[in-house]
């Protein structure tokens, strides 16, 4: 069974110029202690479908405008915002992109650790101590007994992040979305919470989604890959397909100009032109302005997912035609 | 903590010189010969001479300047030629009613400012945060004294519910106090709530968008903690970083309700003073206000070092 | 989001940039409210000696505590004079004042500000006088200041002076010693530019849209000093009408006149709130750091 199962979500925004898909018929699922990676560049609509999911998104001027989120049955979107924030924490917790600006900086770790527990369950304050120390402590955090009291200035990047996982598996979750986990940290510092995540799945066996616009991410932690462009999902494989056999010419545009961890490579230089902004998006095939390959017929109507391989899906009209033999 | 409060402690110093230079420099920038218009147009030439030696004012510049540090050394600001007594003792009798006066007001400020402001952010672009707004605007504007006297036109002498002036001391009938007390708070209260309201609301809009508030709702806090917790005790800071400001406008703005509501304040003291050309005093009245206003600031910054952890570890 | 501001941000760049933030200011809604009070109680202020028929000093006791009617439009004070023509005055004195305020303080505060945040070694000195001038209860000294010079309606333009100057100039301040730093500037100084030169050509014009909208709050606060002074009776000598002496006098008559005090005060506040509307509308379209907040 699906931990999480995510179906035809469209979020829209309202904007000063009418309302906006910010993502349009996402789905997607979630096994129990797998590791989804979702990739795309900023402004696919990566971190909106992550804050969908969540129920972050402020509304107005968000709005979800058809489609549904199930989690452990119940469909998210529908829920109360209190029912909505008894699965926030135990359900499903995030982690984000900035570390440096994600704890509250006039409260101590140990407070903020500690009140995430709190908010769940009812443990005396002695307890709540020990739990915080204990998760600070599985998140590597060097001698966290006495760091409880620490104010989140007084913590590199690198600590700050542990410290943002440690709240996040606070209340032992079954899924953790961690949006861009590594994106603002070192490069050595962005291998070793990669590690962290990996050997905390094993021992926590919550599920992952991690989203990146990092191929090397992806291929150091994802068991299976979403690739999105502009607010749609184009391609869905497992990791191994994605790198082997790409089917849609974006995924194999963004692996042609794979960073490797070690050294950060501009971005995109193999694809022509830009993401489309969301008001502006041309008809047909997102992508079509920026592909090679693209045909009249990419530009009349918006191709969607079709399962080309028993677990690949891709959303082109020519990825049969032009898939490597 | 006790650093910061060292730090400004020590660069509050030069100030303070220099604003007792400036309420020395004062009397001695009066055109013509200020012993006669200090003494008066009936004044006689012996009078006047009198008065020039009294004040020593028939000495050198730096010698009348060297005999003023000598007093402030002695904690001896000079007397009051009106009432007859030393200037400290003169603004020590009237202190407690504008100290009630402002700090009723404050209660009024603080209440309207904070909570209509935290209101009005939470509710952006509602008719909440619009109302909010248009009243903080209203506040903003409307000069005090009018209001003082539009409550006085309503309460006292249409309703007939409040007393139109005069002041009651707080220990010898609370209750008394409070009814003398109330028209002139509330009027005074009206800009700086206004002037609150307005800063928290933009403070708390910015602290609204924080990432770290998305952290608090990610981690399935309630909404009272969000906002209450996380949202307000940073918003706090940039909201405390004014209250010397409001405080120097409270102490400005009860010179006018003093005098509107007949409160036997300071600032009814110096503006008699003024009024009377009692140098002395108002010399005097005004290096000790000002002083008083130093110090408040000098409080508020160790408060700020106090809700900021990143000033408090410097 | 973002992406359709900087859309709307390229659209804009076609048109010259004082035109387009002039139609950003005609569009903004507080703006133009703004202008309009202002506006109203200027043009009465500039209209003063073709709309007032009665002198405003001229006693009649025959027609005292007269309540507004056709002859007699905002009706009479305790000496049978013309409300109408004190508070049209009132607002000629007070338009004066505040204008008179607002350009010493372009000019002097200006001055201060840029040398002190342009020149270091002057900084520290006047920056402390600055602030020991900043520490008055502003009310205070300008009753001191006014009171040792004397009432009179150019007394007390010095007097407001001297307590808003040392505001103004700090602001000037914290802009240029921003300014000073930028590249461009820099840029000025390694190609061997002057002082004066760069402090005209570079600084002081990007100091401008933090003074501008200073100098309108200014206005406001300068039209309330001087109604309060004048409430108090250390501001211009009556019988020269103002409206915080009209108010003052009408205070012994607030149950059978209350007229005489709520015109001047609603006057008063009118001018008040339109030039606060003015300087946030201007705030919200000149200051680029306070707009990401409309």
């Amino acid at each position: 069974m699906n931990l999480l199962d995510v179906r035809g979500l469209t979020t829209a925004f309202m904007t000063g110029s009418g309302e906006v898909n910010a993502i349009e018929e996402v789905s997607f699922s979630i096994r129990e202690g797998e590791i989804l990676g979702i990739v795309g560049e900023s402004g696919s609509g990566k971190s909106v479908t992550a804050l969908t999911v969540m129920g972050l998104l402020p509304q107005p001027p968000a709005r979800v405008a058809a489609g549904e989120v199930i989690f452990g049955g119940q469909n998210l979107t529908r829920m109360s915002d209190r029912q909505m924030r008894s699965i926030r924490g135990p359900g499903i917790s995030m982690i984000f992109q900035e570390p440096m600006t994600s704890l509250n900086p006039v409260f101590s770790i140990g407070d903020q650790v500690m009140e995430t527990i709190a908010a769940h369950e009812r443990l005396s304050q002695s307890d709540l101590r020990k739990r915080a120390i204990d998760m600070l402590d599985k998140v590597g955090i060097p001698s966290a007994a006495r760091r409880l009291d620490d104010y989140p200035h007084q913590m590199s990047g690198g600590q700050r992040q542990r410290v943002m996982i440690a709240m996040a598996l606070a209340c032992n979750p079954k899924l953790l979305i961690a949006d861009e986990p590594t994106t603002a940290l070192d490069v050595t510092i962005q291998a070793q919470i990669l590690d962290l995540l990996m050997d905390l799945r094993d021992e926590f066996g919550m599920a992952i989604m991690i989203i990146t616009h990092n191929m090397g991410v992806i291929a150091e932690t994802a068991d299976r890959v979403l690739v999105m462009y502009a607010g749609r999902v184009i391609e869905e494989a497992p990791v191994a397909g994605i790198f082997d056999r790409p089917l849609h010419p974006y995924t194999r545009g963004l692996l042609e100009c794979v960073p490797s961890l070690v050294e950060d490579k501009p971005r995109l230089v193999a694809i022509p032109g830009t993401l489309p902004e969301p008001a502006r998006r041309p008809p047909g095939c997102r992508f079509a302005p920026r592909c090679v390959h693209a045909q009249p017929a990419c530009t009349a109507a918006i191709p969607s997912l079709e399962l080309l391989e028993p677990t690949h899906t891709a959303a082109c009209f020519r990825a049969r035609e032009l898939a490597p033999a | 903590m006790i650093g910061v409060a060292f730090r400004r402690l020590l660069s509050a110093i030069p100030v303070l010189f220099i604003v007792s230079l400036i309420s020395f420099g004062l009397m001695r920038l009066i055109p013509g010969d200020p012993a006669a218009a200090i003494a008066g147009v009936s004044a006689t030439p012996a009078e006047i001479e009198r008065l020039r030696r009294d004040l020593g004012l028939d000495q050198p510049v730096w010698m009348q300047l060297i005999d003023y540090y000598q007093g402030l050394a002695r904690g001896d600001l000079g007397k009051s030629l009106l009432l007859g007594k030393g200037v400290f003792a003169a603004t020590m009798e009237r202190l407690p009613v504008t100290l009630g006066l402002s700090a009723y007001a404050m209660v009024f400020t603080l209440l309207i400012g904070v909570v209509s402001g935290i209101i009005a952010a939470l509710r952006q672009n509602s008719w909440a945060d619009q109302a909010a707004m248009m009243f903080a605007m209203i506040g903003i504007s409307v000069p005090n004294f009018f209001l003082g006297l539009l409550m006085i036109i309503l309460f006292a002498v249409h309703l007939g519910w409040l007393p139109s002036g005069g002041y009651v001391a707080f220990r010898e009938d609370p209750m008394g106090w409070l009814a003398s007390m109330t028209m002139p708070a509330f009027s005074l209260a009206m800009l700086q709530a206004g002037l609150l309201a307005r800063i928290t609301r933009s403070s708390m809009l910015e602290v609204l968008r924080q990432d770290y508030i998305r952290t608090a709702r990610a981690k399935g806090l309630p909404q009272g903690k969000v906002v209450l917790k996380h949202a307000l005790s940073n918003a706090m800071i940039p909201i405390v970083t004014v209250v010397g400001i409001i405080v120097s406008l409270l102490l400005s703005g009860a010179v006018v309700t003093e005098a509107l509501f007949s409160l036997p304040g300071m600032g009814q003291l110096l503006t008699q003073a003024v009024l009377s050309r009692d140098y002395p005093m108002v010399q005097g009245g005004l290096l000790l206000v000002t002083t008083f206003l130093v110090l408040v600031n000098i409080s508020v910054d160790v408060l700020y070092a106090v809700l900021d952890p990143r000033v408090r570890y410097e | 989001m973002s992406e359709i501001a900087d859309a709307e941000g390229i659209a804009q760049k076609r048109e010259h940039p004082a035109r387009a933030t002039l139609r950003r200011l005609f569009r903004h809604r507080l703006f133009v409210t703004g202008l309009f009070l202002f506006g109203i109680i200027a043009g009465v202020a500039i209209a003063a000696p073709w709309i007032t028929g009665v002198d405003p000093q001229r006693l009649s006791m025959r027609n005292k505590f007269l309540s507004p009617s056709e002859t007699w439009v905002f009706g009479t004070d305790n000496f049978g004079r013309s409300l109408w023509s004190r508070v049209v005055w009132g607002a000629q004195l007070s338009m004066i004042i505040g204008a008179s305020v607002v350009a010493l303080n372009a000019v002097f505060g200006t001055l201060i500000g840029a040398a002190a945040g342009y020149f270091r070694r002057l900084d520290n000195a006047l920056m402390r006088v600055n602030d020991a001038l900043m520490a008055f209860p502003a009310i205070l000294l300008a009753i001191a200041v006014t009171s040792v010079l004397g009432p009179s309606t150019l007394n007390v333009i010095l007097a407001l002076s001297i307590v808003y100057i040392p505001r103004t100039a700090r602001i000037v301040r914290s802009s240029v010693i921003v300014l000073r730093e930028m590249e461009y500037v820099q840029a000025a100084v390694a190609a061997g530019a002057g002082h004066w030169r760069i402090l005209r050509h570079h600084i002081l014009p990007n100091a401008m849209a933090p003074m501008i909208v200073q100098l309108s709050f200014l206005f406001a606060y300068a039209v309330l000093s001087e109604a309060t002074l004048s409430f108090l009776g250390v501001g211009a000598v009556p019988p020269t009408p103002t409206w915080g002496n009209i108010m003052a006098e009408g205070r012994d008559f607030m149950r059978e006149a209350p007229w005489i005090i709520t015109i001047p005060g609603v006057a008063l506040m009118i001018t008040v709130m339109g030039l606060n509307l003015l300087g946030d509308g201007l705030r919200d379209v000149l200051d680029p750091r306070l707009r990401i907040q409309q």
